[in-house]
C-alpha cells in the first residue's frame, strides 16, 4: 500500500494493531496515522484498556455449595461408569 | 509406551491420559484447574448463576463421559470451552425460547465497526473503583453484547484463547471471529468509555 491511511483503514486493523499481529509494513503505517490522528489515537488508547480492564480481572472461587454439587455429580458419574453394572 | 513417572507437575495431556484410564484424582484435578473459569464462561453467556451451575456440571459430565472421543491433539481447555459453550447457548435458547440466539446469524448490521464516544478515560478504572463494582460494570457491559459477539470476545480477551482456538472452539472461521471481535471490542470500548470518560471532556479537547 502506498496510498495514506484513512481513520476508517485504522478501525479495520485496529484488533490486529493491537494484537500485535499485522505484518511490519501496515504495523508502521498504522504507527504513523495515531502520531497524526488524535481521534484515533483516543479510540486505540481506550480499546487498549477495555482490553486490559477485562484481563485484568481474575475468575472468582466458585461458591462452595456449587463445587461440593459439582464434586458429587462427577462422583456419581464416575461410579457408574468404573462399576459397570447399571440396574 | 511406559507411563514413566515424572516429578514435574502434571500437564493436562498426561491427566486426561490418566483418567481415560480410569484415575478418578486425574479427572479431579482437571476439573479443579478449569471449574472457575467455566463457571465464569458459562455466567457470562448465560446471564444466569442457575444456568451457570447447570452448564457447568454438564460440560464436566460430558467430558468425562467422552474422555475416549477427545483427540490428544486438541487442547482439552479448548475442547472444554467448545462443550461449555455449546451447552450455554442451548440454555439460552430454551430461556428466551429465541430462536435468534445463534453463532451463525450474528445479526451484523452492517460491517462498519462502531465508534461515538471519542474522549480519555479519567484515571486508571482498577484503582478509582472497588473491584465489586468494577466487576459489576464489566459484566453489566458484557451482558448487553449480542451472543455471537460476546462469546468471541469472551474466549479471546476474557479466557485468552488465541483466534485459532477461538475459531475451533465456535466452529467459525477466523476471519469471522477477527471481525466479531473487532466488533465486540469497540462496543464495549464505547460502553466503558461513557462511564470512564473525564467528565466534561471530548474529542474537541484533542483538536
Ligand atoms: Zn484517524
Amino acid at each position: 500500500m502506498t496510498f495514506l491511511l484513512t481513520c476508517k483503514d485504522f478501525l479495520h486493523e485496529l484488533s490486529d494493531y493491537l494484537d500485535g499481529t499485522c505484518d511490519p509494513e501496515l504495523r508502521s503505517k498504522l504507527e504513523k496515522h495515531i502520531n497524526e490522528c488524535p481521534n484515533c489515537w483516543v479510540i486505540c488508547d481506550t480499546s487498549n484498556k477495555t482490553i486490559q480492564v477485562y484481563r485484568g480481572m481474575d475468575p472468582q472461587p466458585i461458591p462452595q455449595e456449587i463445587h461440593d454439587r459439582l464434586m458429587g455429580a462427577i462422583q456419581k458419574k464416575m461410579a457408574g461408569k468404573c462399576g459397570g453394572s447399571s440396574a | 509406551m511406559d507411563a514413566a513417572e515424572t516429578s514435574l507437575p502434571m500437564d493436562d495431556v498426561a491427566l486426561v491420559e490418566r483418567a481415560r484410564q480410569g484415575d478418578a484424582a486425574s479427572f479431579s484435578e482437571l476439573v479443579s484447574r478449569y471449574d472457575r473459569k467455566i463457571y465464569r464462561l458459562a455466567r457470562h453467556i448465560t446471564n444466569s448463576d442457575e444456568d451457570a451451575e447447570d452448564v457447568l456440571q454438564e460440560a464436566f459430565l460430558k467430558a468425562y463421559e467422552h474422555l475416549d472421543g477427545f483427540q490428544g491433539n486438541a487442547k482439552f481447555y479448548t475442547w472444554l470451552v467448545r462443550i461449555a459453550v455449546n451447552e450455554s447457548l442451548m440454555k439460552l435458547r430454551k430461556r428466551k425460547s429465541d430462536r435468534t440466539v445463534s453463532l451463525d446469524e450474528p445479526a451484523e448490521n452492517g460491517d462498519e465497526p462502531m465508534v461515538r464516544e471519542i474522549a480519555v478515560w479519567d484515571g486508571n478504572p482498577e484503582q478509582q473503583y472497588s473491584s465489586d463494582e468494577l466487576r459489576a460494570i464489566l459484566d453489566k457491559a458484557i451482558a448487553n453484547l449480542k451472543p455471537a459477539f460476546r462469546t468471541v470476545f469472551l474466549l479471546r480477551d476474557v479466557e485468552e484463547l488465541s483466534t485459532e482456538e477461538t475459531a475451533a472452539a465456535l466452529d467459525l472461521s477466523v476471519p469471522a471471529v477477527k471481525s466479531r471481535l473487532l466488533r465486540a471490542r469497540l462496543e464495549l470500548r464505547e460502553r466503558l468509555t461513557r462511564i470512564f470518560k473525564k467528565k466534561g471532556d471530548d474529542v474537541f479537547a484533542y483538536l
